[in-house]
């Protein structure tokens, strides 16, 4: 028995549909990437020409006088970096262990404030470490500033460690808890090893996230036209020096901008491509 | 030595008249655990209802019954993996050369170290080499091992768990390089080389073809001279072949337990027989 056929859209109209809608999302990917293409050309064009090599090596020149660098912003953004990680790693990192590792009833709402604080504008950390840091202290210093990213860094070194450890599968944790070893080197030696690739790519991408901060910095840090002679001091930093001198009214300061732009964008760049290369292939023991 | 043995002999809680479902203690070997009146819960759901069970001394003892009878729950009491998911827990005793390793104060990790286990699943540490992966369970208590020492252990571990030929030549390679036979008995190498007195096998072929399981069937059986087993299977086959006793369970409850041969050819209770002559389960 052959039911009557269903009346169907021509087959033509259909294949046309579909590579529309197929078209029309492939448009939406490359408007997605425009920009990234757009602000990468821009700052390549205006800031290359301003790069040279007394820029990575001297310091700021005072209005006027042409020249000079950046070479203590660029190394105050890496010595903030430090403190901020010296603060976010280890905290975030055992955080998240505990959240997946021994957490129970209290992990979901220490994922929630978690969440909670990876959504906070950093302006708001700014004024904390403003408040707690640098009034106590009478003054702008590198330890406030590395602080105020550090407190940016936790949640997210904390979110995404959870994630990589937990991905590992319970077998191995059960596996090394049947040969008799401890829970917390469990935990240490089986746990942390095999997600230590991703635990890696969290600590760099949170890195790449606060060394493009800017507003922390301001109240924070502050900045120095000088080499800053201790963590007590105020500190230069890439980005607040790249805010400064891009709004001054001094096309030599604002062409500097530029370039500190550029380097700025290359050193989280760099990061990235550092992620990529360390996690080569390495995630796939997970399965 | 004989009289603590005794000793502990005669504190053996009988099984009483008034629970017709509990085997009888039939073993006649020396026993190296004694299961009493053992219960077992999943966030209070119970899995296992008073189990009674005498584990003998260097000889293999096979765990059968249907998918989610309980037989997994059963072996993991047995070293307390069980307790490790949260919600879950037991209840009674398990007693091991007199000793119950669920009296209070009793620490599950030094139980494990004398208590070996064996998965479903093949899990070498996938950060590990084969030498690694083997003594990954005395690295990771803190033994120091001097390189002739370890090199020995490895051997020795791997030989017991008929490996060593064919990896003697790529011991630094990853673990996770083996085929799934190999992994298999790579990881009962790793759980050897603790030297457990028991060795707990949950499902170990079940993931394996028929020539891996072959061979570690056979394994079994020569592992028996140094070490106790509790070998758990959903093969009927299986447990014929390899185990002296067989405990079958159903629903959480122990429903007849006994000398393989006798379980095999004249069981007892009618659930034993429908279920292995294939009418449920």
């Amino acid at each position: 028995m052959r039911t009557a056929p269903r009346k169907e859209r021509p087959y033509l109209y259909r294949k046309f549909k579909s590579n529309l809608m197929m078209g029309l999302t492939c448009a939406a990917t490359l408007l997605t990437l425009l920009p990234l293409f757009l602000v990468l050309a821009y700052l390549v064009s205006k800031g290359f020409t301003s790069l040279n090599f007394a820029f990575f090596t001297h310091l700021p020149k005072p209005v006027g006088e042409p020249g000079g660098g950046m070479a203590n912003a660029i190394v105050g953004t890496f010595e903030l970096i430090g403190l901020a990680s010296l603060i976010g790693v280890p905290i975030g990192i055992g955080a998240g262990l505990y959240l997946n590792e021994y957490g129970g009833a209290f992990s979901a709402p220490a994922r929630f404030a978690a969440d909670v604080l990876i959504g906070m504008p950093s302006i708001v950390v700014g004024i904390f470490a403003y408040a707690i840091i640098v009034r106590p202290m009478r003054s702008f210093s590198a330890l406030a500033g590395g602080f105020a990213l550090g407190i940016i860094m936790i949640p997210l070194v904390t979110r995404t460690t959870e994630e990589m450890v937990r991905l590992v599968p319970q077998e191995l944790r059960e596996a090394a808890l049947a040969l008799g070893v401890t829970r917390w080197r469990t935990t240490v030696s089986v746990v942390v090893r095999t997600a230590a690739a991703g635990i890696a790519t969290g600590v760099i991408l949170a890195i790449a996230r606060v060394a493009g901060e800017t507003a922390p910095l301001l109240f924070t840090a502050f900045s120095n036209r000088f080499w800053a002679r201790g963590l007590r001091e105020p500190i230069a930093s890439l980005t607040v020096q790249v805010y400064t001198y891009a709004i001054s009214p001094f096309a030599d300061w604002q062409r500097q901008a530029w370039a500190g732009a550029l380097v700025l964008t290359a050193i989280v760049l760099a990061l990235e491509l550092g992620v990529r290369w360390i996690t080569r292939g390495r995630l796939k023991p997970l399965r | 030595m004989d009289n603590a043995r005794t000793a502990q002999a005669a504190s053996i809680v009988p099984v009483p008249a008034s629970k017709p479902r509990e085997a009888r203690l039939i073993v006649t070997d020396a026993e190296k655990l004694k299961v009493v009146d053992l219960s077992a819960f999943y966030r209070g759901k119970v899995a296992l209802r008073n189990i009674n069970l005498n584990i003998a001394a260097n000889q293999v003892t096979a765990i059968i019954g249907p998918s989610g009878c309980g037989k997994s729950t059963l072996v993991r009491c047995l070293n307390r993996m069980h307790e490790v998911q949260s919600g879950n827990h037991a209840e009674g005793q398990v007693w091991l050369d007199g000793e119950d390793i669920y009296a209070p104060g009793v620490d599950p990790v030094q139980i494990r170290r004398r208590i070996g286990m064996v998965f479903q699943k093949a899990t070498p540490f996938p950060t590990m080499s084969i030498e690694d992966n083997v003594t990954a369970g005395l690295r990771l208590n803190n033994r120091r091992m001097g390189r002739a020492e370890r090199d020995r252990i490895v051997e020795r571990s791997l030989r017991q768990a008929a490996l060593w030929d064919e990896v003697k030549d790529k011991l630094r390679d990853p673990g996770i390089s083996l085929s799934g036979g190999q992994q298999q008995r790579l990881c009962i190498a790793r759980a050897l080389a603790v030297e457990p007195e028991v060795l707990l096998m949950d499902e170990p072929c079940s993931a394996l073809d028929p020539i891996s399981t072959a061979r570690i069937e056979e394994l079994i059986v020569e592992l028996k001279a140094s070490y106790t087993i509790v070998l758990v299977t959903h093969n009927m086959q299986q447990a014929a072949r390899a185990s002296d006793y067989t405990a079958f369970l159903l629903n959480g409850d122990l429903i007849e337990f006994g000398e393989t041969n006798q379980i095999f050819t004249n069981p007892s209770r009618r659930e034993t027989e429908e279920y292995i002559t294939g009418r449920f389960g």
